[in-house]
């Protein structure tokens, strides 16, 4: 019986080479996020998509509006301003919205997707430790989609405002205030500041908790996330007949922003997105406790589950 | 429990604990009792073991939504003993195309797929959990040529647990049968040849045979062979030669014989 292999001996010679090669967790971590990019090409697709939409609405109506000042009242200023500025507004919510909706789904389907196919065997076989994983896939609501959604949106307002200057040349409006009043570089800062810290760290706990139930729910995820609170609500208006449990679940859900509308004064819609001294508020910091223990519970559970 | 170098197989029957022990092993499951891999607990240092470790879980699945290039991209990108240019040139020998996705592939190319990924990793362990199942004779001859010719060096370990032990015999330099959970035999194939002798026995002569206490007899060709236990039998190879042809068990009917007194005796005791 033969029981020596034929080793082929100049394998052996190039195995030594990379004995202190190290990926350092920063790059796992890219890679990591990149890899939900390829598995879910929803994540930039979907507020591409809305985007593209919303452009084409912008465009029939643009076109009606030229049809209606011809001949009739040629547009004031301010009404034009006010009918532009809003519709900047509606493309930010609409994609906003829109990323709002593909992460929660997202989210829920994260951890559970990879042991319903059974791939998550694959990706405990490659030094990627559970922590950096769940850490990638928070990545993508937290960070990745509000920063797309600013970037779609702010591409969406520009060529909105080509379109516009294009489509009304010739017609009566003077397209230089029509630039002027755009200012959607001061209303993009706005809600850059607006995504990141209530999408990005308001929102946090919302995402924990579904990543949490993502992690591990047998099955359904989805019911899983979304009848515990229910529950609850209907217990704490048995036992007690009070709805703080639900009024908090509001609180988080609507964000910081309306309580505390800086000055009633602005009367910019975009202004009642800046949650005013949004650092001292307690639930900010409360939301990020609850958030950082959701994320030690998928962690665990990442660690403990295999394919179902 | 396994030295470097070896290419263990790890044989049992369905249900014997195989893929658990293999699980524990990988970091997958945890367990009780101690276990080192490498000098680490794989239950709380998984990422770290998964550099020097790698492995083809039983239910070997790549990601059917993944194109090839990006299996390489990523593995190369999270993994620092990954060699792109190694798996390349397995992937060259194939029909795998790298724009291709894993689910327009057939069973047996992600199969080699897998298998390119992990082999262009340069890894001290590699562990293979029934890594053929459902391949044909094809692709399984293919699958342990490039294992043995590509891969298999004095500073690397593989395990294999199969159910396919024919194929294998001449593959393995160690051996481990488990069944229910336990060691039954764990030995080096050198070992295997002096320990375990069978003998084909012609009618006459098998009284005598069963006189020696064999482990195991089964029927063939009007023959009865019998199989002994050399280190547990008074008999030696010379009195054994005597009563008719004698030559090295098969793994298969090692296997048979082992296992079968084993469920025997645990009958036995459960009576």
């Amino acid at each position: 019986m033969n029981t020596q292999p034929n080793a082929v001996p100049e394998s052996s010679s190039q195995s030594q080479g990379s004995t202190l090669a190290v990926v350092s967790p920063a790059q796992t971590l890219y890679w990591s996020i990149r890899r939900e990019l390829w598995e879910n090409p929803s994540i930039y697709l979907a507020p591409l998509i809305a985007a593209i939409v919303f452009l084409f609405g912008f465009f029939i109506s643009t076109l009606s509006l030229r049809d209606r000042m011809h001949g009739v009242l040629p547009l004031d200023a301010a009404h034009g301003r006010d009918v532009f500025a809003s519709r900047y507004e509606l493309a930010g919510v609409l994609i906003m919205g829109t990323a709002l909706i593909v992460g929660i789904f997202y989210s829920l389907d994260a951890l559970y997707g990879e042991r319903r196919d059974r791939t998550i065997f694959f990706w405990k076989s490659l030094p990627v430790s559970d922590l950096i994983t769940v850490l990638s896939k928070l990545a993508i609501p937290l960070v990745v989609l509000p920063l797309l959604s600013f970037a779609i949106t702010i591409a969406t307002q520009f060529v909105m405002l080509l379109m516009s200057s294009v489509i009304l040349a010739g017609s009566g409006v003077n397209i230089g205030a029509l630039w002027r009043d755009a200012s959607f570089l001061h209303v993009s800062v706005v809600l850059l500041y607006h995504l990141l810290t209530v999408h990005g760290l308001w929102y946090a706990p919302v995402y924990g908790w579904l990543l949490l139930v993502s992690a591990w729910a047998p099955r359904a995820p989805f019911l899983f996330a979304f009848l515990p609170p229910f529950v609850i609500y209907g217990l704490e208006k048995l036992a007690f007949n009070t709805t703080h449990f639900l009024s908090m679940i509001e609180n988080r859900l609507i964000g910081p922003g309306n309580a505390m509308a800086p000055n009633a004064a602005a009367p910019d819609f975009m202004a009642t997105l800046i949650p005013h001294h949004f650092f001292d508020i307690p639930g900010l910091w409360m939301g990020l406790l609850v958030a950082a223990a959701f994320l030690f519970g998928a962690v665990r559970l990442r660690r403990n589950q295999g394919p179902i | 429990m396994c030295e470097q170098s070896n290419l263990l197989g790890l044989i049992g029957p369905n249900g014997a604990g195989k893929t658990t022990a293999l699980n524990a092993i990988l970091g997958l499951i945890p367990y009780q009792g101690e276990l080192k891999v490498l000098g680490r607990d794989p239950w709380s240092e998984r990422d770290q073991l998964m550099r020097d470790v790698c492995f083809i879980a039983d239910v070997a699945v790549l990601p059917r939504w993944i194109r090839v290039s990006q299996a390489l991209e990523y593995v190369a990108g999270v993994h620092p003993r990954f060699d792109r240019a190694k798996a390349e040139s397995f992937l060259a020998k194939t029909t795998i195309r790298l724009n291709s996705k894993v689910k327009e592939l057939s069973k047996g190319m992600v199969v080699q797929l897998h298998l390119a990924l992990v082999l262009a990793i340069d890894a001290k362990l590699l562990v293979l959990d029934e890594p053929t199942l459902g391949l044909d004779i094809i692709y399984r001859k293919q699958f342990y040529d490039s294992l043995l010719n590509d891969y298999y060096d004095r500073n690397r370990t593989i395990v294999v647990s199969t159910h396919q032990v024919e194929e294998l015999e001449h593959i393995f330099t160690d051996l481990m049968f488990i069944d229910r959970g336990r060691i039954v035999l764990s030995s080096s194939m050198e070992e295997l040849e002096s320990r375990y002798v069978e003998v084909a026995v012609k009618p006459d002569q098998a009284a005598a045979a069963r006189g020696l206490k064999p482990m195991y007899e089964r029927q063939m060709f009007g023959r009865s062979i019998f199989l002994f236990d050399l280190k547990l039998n008074s008999a030696d190879r010379q009195q054994l030669t005597t009563l008719g042809e004698v030559h090295t068990p098969s793994i298969a009917d090692l296997f048979v014989a082992v296992i079968g007194n084993q469920s025997v005796m645990a009958q036995g005791a459960s009576r």
